[in-house]
Formats: structure tokens, C-alpha cells, sequence
């Protein structure tokens, strides 16, 4: 027992099963007091499902949890905040509608009054240097600040375990340094850390130590400070990871599709009204729109997709023709196909076939429909023919597009509309929650289809991704279109700060050093 | 109007809004934690039937009253049971406790039909509660002045105490609130049962004081009234206080019109004002652009913990 005094967590062949999937298998692993480290996986590893049962939300099958050297049962989240372990949720557990300071108080266990919490919280701002105003409403506040209420929350418990899911998948580079750097003083003061996360870099920046899960399974650790991005990443997927080729030979055209003075008012409380939308496409090349969630990117793809009507016809044209006042119908029917970044409910009916689902968006350019008959063997060959192309692991055409995981869903819908070679494609978060074999799979088609003359728009909070794959980008901030960038010449710290609003300012330049080295 | 028909027109807007706030301030806490219970016309009538029922064996009104809480909670668990354990879609369920409300307490209530009790008096003495002017503040019974200081207690409870802030945190995001470790589904049945508790508090005051005898279909889609008003209060207490008045005041026009003989308006008319208004002020609000901002985030959706 005396020699594990020595780690703060430690697993024992933790194991957990779902129906039909065995989620973590025999996991063990080892943090030190003071440690960061990280727990490594694609998406479905079983990285989330071991996190929940260290904080209690779930409880393994099998196998021990020690803290401090003690094996412990933790019931309920409750229990694991008494035992001093904190966790910083991917998806924030907030209430929208509350202030900060309310949310805070839910998150705490013990019943003290708004006054003294209040002068809590502002010590603990101060402390580690973080602004956040409690007496803000929750929805009024940016990504970074809402996810700066769960780090308080976490950090008033004076925890000796900070769990963080997935922390940075919505912050800006700045945002992202700055959290790095809460995290780095957090971890001199003694609190361990375990970082979840697919982002090879910040790993590289931040972590003393990984485990790599796959499958369910450890297999394998690494002192990220050793490793390179790519031989974790191969550790990760278990393979030799592809290379998208952009191809020498490809030849930019004319402008294909040409957006002009696009102004869109926003809807209800929440959405963000575009602003005098103005870019192009040539033929042949990618153009990727940059931005933190919620800042348009969602109207923009309904207003170019004709989910929602322009008023004008000529604030969308494709090769000249002026598609502003049509629906969606009839712009697929001109060429323009789209994808939506919610895959079931939006770009896929969850209960319907595959087959089903490929007519919906494909019937008049495939020719699926005859005097309103489908034509049934046509859609099931097209179908077939998209899982075999862009490998979609499913058991046939007939299964419904709930049935599949989010990256195969995504893989067959991206094929779904590649396949019909459109004229232009515009697509949202072509690889969210995409392994990363998946990922250089649907870059490479991309890249493809832009081989072959279509003009590509793609909408992205990756920047990763849109410096691999995009010719020109822009980044578009609370409804406004930035200037448009060369990907070639463009710096991480320009694009960062277009990102957040900032347009120039010098005296965030020295915060940015460190957001360099990790986008 | 003179001041004495001036003081009795208040008396009666106070009397016919009581049942109507207590039914609705419940619904408003069953709203807030997130469920949308329709069933409140049936919870009322079953506490209208049981507090009638009891009161005309015991001769106790209070007691009567009490009974209405209990049973008008236990059909309100029945839904609760329904929609959060076996998580039944709230909508239909809401409807068909209405319908089995009504059924219910008629077949109940049918051995009580032609019954009298005596009415509950005010609480205040003589002097100060059959005072000409005075009795308007304190010539009323125990539930008016319950129904008040419940508005308040709610009020504060709401935004004041932990219990409330946890109440409106499960309302506003279910899978937040059980991520951080609150029992969704315990608050909500509690929440629930508050809600059936005030219905049927406020459906024994129409047989128990308002009629007072017992009558099928008694409270008059009253229910309907009273869910109408917590859309119309915006989710906050004091304004169901103030909306609750105005039904009030238009359920009383027509009484009063009909007694000084005014025949200018068609009767029929005037018995659908309440109606029309609540149709009226629905309306309004939908056409307001901040429309369902306000309410909790999650209404009506059922909500399933993952193990």
C-alpha cells in the first residue's frame, strides 16, 4: 500500500459494458500528485465512459478505483466532489436562463449564502487571474467565460483530481492558452489533472504523461513531451495515418459560386443576424469559413443551403444564375448540394433506411423519381454504392441512419452528396466527432471533388483542418465576414484573432505565442 | 356603483379568483421543474368532490380540504408516475387525467348530489369581518388568505431558497442538473405532487365555499383557466397574483350585469368572457417576440438518466 501512497488516482482493470458494446475493457492506469495527464482516444475509445465513473455518474462492472492510495466506491458525483475530485464537463452543465453566480451555487454541495459565495468566487478569480461578472445570465456569456464558471465551480472545492473533457473543442486559440495556463498554475499548487482530450498538440504542450485508449481498451502510454503528433496519432487509430494530397495538378477556375451583400435577421433570442455577406468560389477550389460556434455559422449554412429564402436573387449565384429566392429543392436541382452540421435530425432522417435517406437529397439529380414513383432499385443501388465508396460500416442499405455512429452517419452523408457531383458543395463540420482515419478519408474526397470543378465551402471550428484542406479562408465573427485570407500566407495568430473579434489589437499578440505552438 | 355593490363586487372577485390562483400557482412549480401537467381541471375536480364529500360527513370543512390535497395529490402521482418513471409523453397523459377526473368524480360524487354543508366563516372576528368597508381586507376565510401568502411563500421559495434554485435548475436543463448530481426525476415528483395538492385545494373551494354543494363538472373548465394563467404570468408568482384578479374581476362582470339587469350584452356572451379573454390573452403573448423566452427550458420533455 505505501508505494501507491504516491499516486493521487489510480484504475485497477476498471471495466464497464453497455448492451452490445463493451465500453471500457481492464483499464489501468496511474496519476501522480501534481501530474497532468492525459487520457488519449478517438472518439468512442471509451474515454468519456471512464471519466463518468471516476466522478460517480456511472459505476464500473468491474475492477478498482483508488484515490490516494484507497480503493473507493463513489456513488453519485456528490460523493467524488467530498472526495475531492472536480470535473470540467465537455458539454457544460449550465442553465441558461440563471446567473453565474446561481449555477455556481448548484454546483456546490454545501448551503452558504449568495454574499459570502460571492466573495469566494472573486477570490478565486483573482487567484488564478480569471474574469467572469456573477451576476451575468449564463446565455449572455461567450464559450470561454461559460466554460471559466465550471472551472470556478471545480476550483472553490479546492479539488486534488480536476477531471477536463474535452475542454478546448469550442475555444478560441486565445482562450485556449489562457486555459493552459489556469491548468499549469492549478497543477504547481499540487492538484492533479486528467485531460481528455484528440488534440494531439495541446497534449504535447500541456501533458506530463498519456495513457491511449482504443477501442476500450489501454493500449499503450507515452510521455507526450517524447512523442511526435503523428506517431500518438497512429497509437491512437491503431494504423498508418493518410495523408490528404492536395494534388499539384489542380487548376482554379472562374468564380463558380458568388455570395453578394447576403443579410440574414437574426431569429428569436438566440440567433445571430448575418451582416453583409460577401465571398467567392472558383472552380475547383475549397473555401473555408473559420469561426467559434454561434457565431452565424448555422444561419449562414440555411441562408446558402435555401433553408432559409434570400430576398434578393443575386445574393446567391451559382455560375451567374441567381438561386437568392429558391428553396432547397430547386438549388440541388441547379447544383448546389449542402450538409448541415446536425447529422440525425437535419442531414438524416434517424428512423429511415439508407436508402430512404439517400432519396431525399439525391432523387432528381440521380434520376430516382419518375413521375413522383421512386424508383426503388435505383436508390438502393446509389445507396450501396456510398457505402462502398466511402466505407461506411453498416450491415446494408436497409439499416436506419440511427443505427449507425456518428462518423459512419457522417461518411455516408458526406458520400451522399459528393457522389452527385454538384456544381458546389457546402458542408458544416465535415469531420465533427469523425475518427481520425475517417477524417483524412473525407478530406481526400473533398479534395477530390474540387479536383473535378466543384466549387467546396466548408464551414469548420478546426482550424487544423481548414489550413489542411482550404485554398482561401475568411472567419466569420458575430454574423460578419472577415477579409479573405491565402491559407498559404495566413498565420495561426491572425486567423485567431479574426476569430475573436479582435481586429489587430497589439496587446494580445504576447498571449497568442503560446496559442501558436498549440493550434 | 355605490360603495356598498363597490365593496360586494370586490368580496366576489376576491372569492372567484381564490380557486383559480391556488390551482394555478401549482401548476406554475410543476412548470418549473420542467412538466407540463394538463390535468389540472380533473385534479380539481377530484379534490372538489372528496373535500365536498368529506365536509358533508364530518362537518368539517377543514378537514374536507385537507382530503382534497391528498386525493387531488394521489392523481397527480398517478401522472407523475406515468410520465417520469415510465416517461409517457406529458401531453396525452395530462388530457386523459382530466378525463378520468370528471369521470371519477361523478361517479363519486353521484351519493352527494343535493347535499348542504355549512360554509366555512371568515377568520377575523365579528367586528372587524362584517365591518362595511373593512371586511374587504379582513372578512374573508382561511383559504383566501392561504392562497396569499402562498403567492409569497412560492415567490421566496423560487428565488430564495436552495430547494427553489434546484427546482428551477431542473426545469431549465435535466441533463445539466443530473450531471452535477440533483434527482431530476425526485424533484419533479415532488413538484408534481405540490401541483395536485394546490388543484385540489382550489377545486374544493368551489364546492366548499363558492357553490357550496356538489354538481358534476362542477369547477367549469376552470382547470383550463388556470393553465392558461401561468403562461399568462410569465412563470412568476406575483403576476399570476395579478392575472388571477383580472379573471376574476372578468368572471364577475358577467354575474353583476346579469343582477342590475343590463341587457345590452347577450348573457351568453358574457358567460364566455373568461374564456375569450384567456384565448385573448394567449393570443397577445404569441404574438410577443421574446414569446416562450421565459419559459423553462425544458417543459415538457421527458427526461431519461443514463446508467
Amino acid at each position: 500500500m505505501n508505494t501507491d501512497v504516491a499516486c493521487r488516482l489510480e484504475l485497477r482493470s476498471v471495466t464497464k459494458a453497455f448492451p452490445g458494446v463493451l465500453a471500457n475493457d481492464q483499464v489501468s492506469f496511474k496519476v501522480g500528485p501534481g501530474k497532468i495527464h492525459a487520457l488519449l482516444g478517438e472518439n468512442g475509445a471509451g474515454k468519456s465512459t471512464l471519466v463518468k465513473m471516476i466522478y460517480g455518474i456511472m459505476q464500473p462492472d468491474a475492477g478498482e478505483i483508488l484515490l490516494d492510495g484507497n480503493v473507493v466506491h463513489v456513488p453519485n458525483p456528490k460523493a467524488a466532489r467530498a472526495m475531492g475530485v472536480g470535473m470540467v464537463f465537455q458539454h457544460f452543465s449550465l442553465f441558461e436562463a440563471m446567473t453565474v453566480l446561481e449555477n455556481i451555487a448548484l454546483g456546490l454541495d454545501e448551503n452558504i449564502s449568495h454574499a459570502e459565495l460571492e466573495k469566494r468566487i472573486r477570490e478565486v478569480l483573482t487567484q488564478y487571474g480569471l474574469a467572469l461578472e456573477p451576476h451575468r445570465i449564463v446565455s449572455t456569456l461567450s464559450v470561454g467565460e461559460r466554460q471559466r464558471i465550471e472551472i470556478v465551480r471545480a476550483l472553490l472545492l479546492n479539488p486534488n483530481l480536476l477531471i477536463m473533457d474535452e475542454p478546448t473543442s469550442v475555444l478560441t486559440p486565445q482562450e485556449v492558452a489562457q486555459l493552459f495556463e489556469t491548468l499549469r498554475h492549478l497543477a504547481a499548487n499540487g492538484c492533479s489533472i486528467l485531460y481528455i482530450s484528440h488534440k494531439l498538440h495541446e497534449i504535447q504542450a500541456l501533458c506530463d504523461g498519456a495513457s491511449i485508449l482504443r477501442g476500450g481498451k489501454i493500449v499503450g502510454a507515452c510521455d507526450p513531451k517524447q512523442e511526435s503528433a503523428r506517431s500518438m496519432a497512429e497509437m491512437m487509430i491503431g494504423g498508418e495515418l493518410m495523408d490528404v494530397e492536395k494534388g499539384p495538378s489542380r487548376q482554379l477556375g472562374g468564380d463558380r459560386f458568388v455570395v453578394n451583400s447576403l443579410t440574414v435577421p437574426g431569429e428569436g433570442d438566440f440567433g445571430v443576424a448575418l451582416d453583409d455577406i460577401n465571398f467567392s468560389v472558383r472552380e475547383g477550389e475549397i473555401f473555408g469559413i473559420a469561426g467559434v460556434a454561434g457565431n452565424g455559422q448555422n444561419e449562414l449554412l440555411l441562408a446558402l443551403s435555401g433553408e432559409v429564402k434570400s430576398e434578393d436573387s443575386y445574393t446567391v449565384q451559382l455560375d451567374g444564375k441567381p438561386l437568392g429566392k429558391l428553396g432547397t429543392t430547386l438549388r440541388r436541382y441547379f447544383g448546389l448540394c449542402a450538409v448541415p452540421e446536425e447529422r440525425n435530425g437535419h442531414g438524416a432522417v434517424p428512423n429511415f433506411s439508407l436508402t430512404d435517406n439517400a432519396i431525399l437529397t439525391a432523387r432528381n439529380r440521380k434520376g430516382m423519381v419518375n413521375w413522383g414513383v421512386i424508383n426503388a432499385r435505383k436508390a438502393e443501388t446509389y445507396a450501396d454504392e456510398i457505402i462502398q465508396q466511402f466505407s461506411v460500416k453498416t450491415t446494408g442499405s436497409t439499416s436506419t441512419a440511427g443505427s449507425l455512429s456518428g462518423g459512419n452517419l457522417q461518411k455516408f452523408i458526406m458520400g451522399r452528396e459528393i457522389m452527385q457531383t454538384p456544381e458546389v458543395l457546402i458542408v458544416s463540420q465535415p469531420t465533427w466527432g469523425v475518427d481520425a482515419g475517417a477524417a483524412a478519408a473525407i478530406h481526400q474526397e473533398l479534395v477530390n471533388l474540387a479536383g473535378r470543378g466543384s466549387a467546396i465551402v466548408v464551414i469548420s471550428q478546426d482550424l487544423d483542418e481548414l489550413l489542411a484542406i482550404c485554398d482561401r479562408m475568411a472567419v466569420i465573427n458575430e454574423g460578419k465576414m472577415s477579409k479573405t485570407l491565402n491559407v498559404a500566407e495566413a498565420t495561426i495568430d491572425e486567423i485567431g484573432l479574426l476569430m475573436g473579434g479582435v481586429h489587430g489589437d497589439p496587446n494580445s499578440t504576447t498571449e497568442m505565442t503560446e496559442a501558436a505552438h498549440v493550434a | 356603483m355605490n360603495d356598498y355593490l363597490l365593496i360586494s363586487f370586490i368580496m366576489t372577485v376576491i372569492g372567484a379568483s381564490t380557486p383559480i390562483l391556488l390551482a394555478a400557482l401549482g401548476e406554475l412549480v410543476v412548470e418549473k421543474s420542467g412538466v407540463l401537467n394538463l390535468g389540472v381541471e380533473g385534479m380539481m375536480l377530484v379534490g372538489a368532490v372528496t373535500g365536498f364529500a368529506v365536509t358533508s360527513i364530518t362537518g368539517m370543512p377543514l378537514v374536507g380540504i385537507i382530503v382534497a390535497a391528498i386525493t387531488a395529490t394521489l392523481a397527480a402521482l398517478i401522472f407523475a408516475y406515468l410520465t417520469l418513471t415510465l416517461t409517457a409523453n406529458q401531453v396525452a397523459t395530462g388530457l386523459a387525467l382530466t378525463i378520468f377526473g370528471i369521470g371519477l368524480s361523478s361517479l363519486l360524487g353521484e351519493g352527494f348530489v343535493g347535499f348542504t354543508i355549512d360554509v366555512m366563516g371568515p377568520v377575523f372576528p365579528a367586528g372587524l369581518a362584517e365591518h362595511p368597508v373593512l371586511r374587504v381586507v379582513f372578512g374573508h376565510n382561511v383559504v383566501v388568505y392561504f392562497s396569499i401568502a402562498m403567492i409569497g411563500a412560492v415567490a421566496w421559495f423560487l428565488k430564495k431558497s436552495r430547494a427553489g434554485l434546484i427546482l428551477r435548475a431542473v426545469g431549465e436543463s435535466d441533463s445539466s442538473a443530473h450531471s452535477i448530481g440533483y434527482s431530476v426525476i425526485g424533484v419533479r415528483y415532488a413538484a408534481v405532487a405540490f401541483g395536485g395538492a394546490m388543484a385540489g385545494i382550489g377545486g374544493s373551494y368551489y364546492s366548499l365555499v363558492l357553490t357550496p354543494m356538489w354538481a358534476e363538472q362542477l369547477t367549469a373548465g376552470r382547470g383550463w383557466i388556470a393553465l392558461a394563467l401561468v403562461v399568462f404570468s410569465a412563470w412568476r408568482p406575483w403576476r399570476l397574483l395579478l392575472g388571477a384578479y383580472f379573471f376574476g374581476v372578468v368572471m364577475t362582470l358577467e354575474l353583476y350585469t346579469k343582477a342590475a339587469g343590463i341587457t345590452l350584452i347577450a348573457p351568453e356572451l358574457l358567460a364566455a368572457m373568461p374564456y375569450i379573454a384567456t384565448i385573448a390573452v394567449l393570443a397577445l403573448i404569441s404574438l410577443r417576440k421574446s414569446a416562450g423566452a421565459q419559459a423553462p427550458a425544458c417543459l415538457g420533455q421527458p427526461f431519461k438518466p443514463s446508467t
